[in-house]
């Protein structure tokens, strides 16, 4: 069973007459020969890992060793003034727990990377605790993500060293955007439609973290990454369309990840690696470090 | 059709962070040096090239590697302490650090490796991303392998009909060969043989039992990815 685009999941959701998890449930069950038990312990197993590393951000000392990150979700956890609510002030805290145990050394589900690993369960916790969505949906919003991701990783990149950070944190809020759309009723054709505007509100975001480790900018990028898919999420179950199908804006992420220069991919040579601070955070880093 | 990404690709791997190629995959390298030493490892010698020898320490490498040396997966939180609990254990070790050897890939760990019981190993691998790694040098041999399937390392002197009876050995036991490769130097041929089951115990034995085997070893995949549950 392949699917190489979103267009040729819809096609088989249409014809089967299933939804997008359970057009991915199969996919897995057939190209890897699981039953259904095994894929979903997969599922769970990765849900409570993405659960932990939340937990544990929010609860536990979170100082990275190169001193960048200082117990961030907390901060933002304890803060007085809610933007827009305790709801999104709560799913911010979330996304950056996972970048400081990420940085720490912590445990973490990569979806779709370590460095983006903060956005899905910073959306799917919100979503649980928001919308009283039972484990059993989660499970299966997963399924929709890894849709997203899969049509991404064929056809663009999640390496930030191809794609930059629009492979990385821009992959990650699509994957999340389709995760919100599903969970709240929205039909395939809107999941798609979110996914085109979470990747276009990240095209050709650089990939620069400075002194080439995960953190800065990575970890607040995360946070933004939840916004996004939030935001791309509402706009489609509002029936806007993504002028640009999704699986255009796709293509689109890999043209401009190709056009980019080296030097904002990953090198540690462009953008806020290369800005004064970031440099002086560099030689500190590694000087002490050593 | 060739073979189609697992979901849990996508949604993985479940790692220790903070990065899939300077610490998951790293830890793999160590992790597969240790199966084919085949032993409690007590002395180590690690040599990081190129992005790892100048990253290291920020991204834990160092650390990977080592709890991938005592055994550790790459999702196992002990990574973490690696360096405190290989001491408790009485593994010594030293790091060595070659900033740029361009014949390497810019993430690429040579591990050496001696056992309690006397035995050594030499392994070179490289960290691809996304947890994925390529060992490149065992003992000197030239090999390429991914280490996704699991896979006998074989090195034996280079005797004519040496092939066919090592593959009948695993045929007998009905197992099935996926892929096969082997590379020569003057007197020995090295044979990577990647399975679609688990080689067992006495299939092993047998062929080690060959005269004119000098090593064999059995590589098993880490579970992680599409294989991180029971199949
Ligand atoms: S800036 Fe680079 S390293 Fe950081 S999250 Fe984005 S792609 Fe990953």
């Amino acid at each position: 069973m392949e699917f190489n685009l979103l267009s040729d999941i819809v096609e088989y959701c249409r014809r089967e007459k299933k939804d997008m998890a359970q057009a991915m449930l199969e996919y897995e069950m057939r190209n890897k020969r699981l039953t259904r038990e095994q894929v979903y312990t997969g599922l769970k197993r990765t849900l409570f890992v993405m659960e932990e590393s939340v937990e544990q951000g929010l609860t536990q000392q979170v100082i990275s060793p190169s001193g960048m990150l200082n117990n961030w979700a907390k901060t933002i956890l304890q803060c007085k003034v809610d933007t827009l609510g305790p709801a999104l002030k709560k799913a911010t805290a979330r996304a950056i727990a996972v970048g400081e145990v990420n940085a720490c050394m912590g445990k973490i589900a990569a979806a779709p990377t370590a460095g983006s690993a903060g956005i899905l369960p910073a959306v799917l916790v919100t979503m649980m605790e928001e919308h009283a969505i039972p484990r059993e949906r989660i499970l299966e919003a997963l399924l929709v993500s890894s849709a997203v991701g899969l049509v991404f990783a064929k056809n663009s990149s999640f390496a930030g060293s191809e794609a930059g950070c629009m492979g990385e944190t821009g992959s990650a809020a699509a994957m999340a955007a389709g995760a919100i759309t599903y969970l709240l009723g929205g039909n395939e054709e809107q999941i798609l439609e979110s996914v085109g505007f979470a990747l276009k509100a990240s095209m050709g975001l650089v990939c620069d973290p400075v002194g080439g480790l995960v953190e800065e900018p990575c970890t607040t990028r995360n946070a933004v990454g939840v916004a996004n898919a939030f935001v791309s999420a509402q706009m489609a179950l509002a029936g806007i369309k993504s002028l640009i199908p999704a699986d255009e804006v796709i293509a689109a992420t890999k043209e401009v990840g190709d056009l980019m220069s080296p030097r904002l991919k990953e090198s540690g040579q462009g953008g806020l690696a290369n800005t004064k601070t970031g440099r002086e955070i560099q030689k500190r880093v590694f000087k002490t470090a050593e | 059709m060739s073979e189609q990404p697992s979901i849990f690709d996508i949604l993985g791997p479940i790692m220790i962070g903070p990065s899939s190629s300077h610490t998951a995959g790293a830890s793999r390298i160590g992790y597969i040096a240790r199966q084919l030493l085949h032993d409690e490892p007590k002395k180590a010698v690690i040599t990081l090239y190129n992005s790892f020898a100048k990253t290291h320490k920020g991204h834990g490498t160092d650390k990977a590697i080592i709890g991938g040396i005592l055994g550790f997966g790459p999702d196992d939180e002990r990574i973490r302490d690696s360096h405190e609990l290989a001491a408790q254990g009485g593994l010594e070790w030293e790091f060595k650090f070659v900033g740029d050897f361009v014949r390497f890939h810019s993430n690429t760990a040579r591990v050496k490796l001696e056992g309690k019981h006397g035995g050594t190993v030499e392994v070179v691998g490289a960290s691809l991303g996304g947890g994925r790694i390529r060992i490149q040098e065992i003992e000197g041999f030239t090999v390429d392998f991914n280490a996704q399937l699991p896979t006998l390392v074989i090195i034996a002197e280079d005797i004519p009909g040496s092939i066919q009876k090592i593959s009948g050995a695993i045929a007998e036991k009905k197992g099935n060969i996926a892929n096969m490769f082997v590379a020569r130097n003057e007197n020995f041929a090295n044979m990577i043989i990647e399975l679609d089951e688990h080689a067992d115990k006495e299939t092993v034995e047998k062929i080690a039992a060959l005269p004119w085997v000098k090593f064999v070893r059995r590589v098993e995949p880490m579970l992680e990815g599409s294989s991180r549950y029971e199949k």
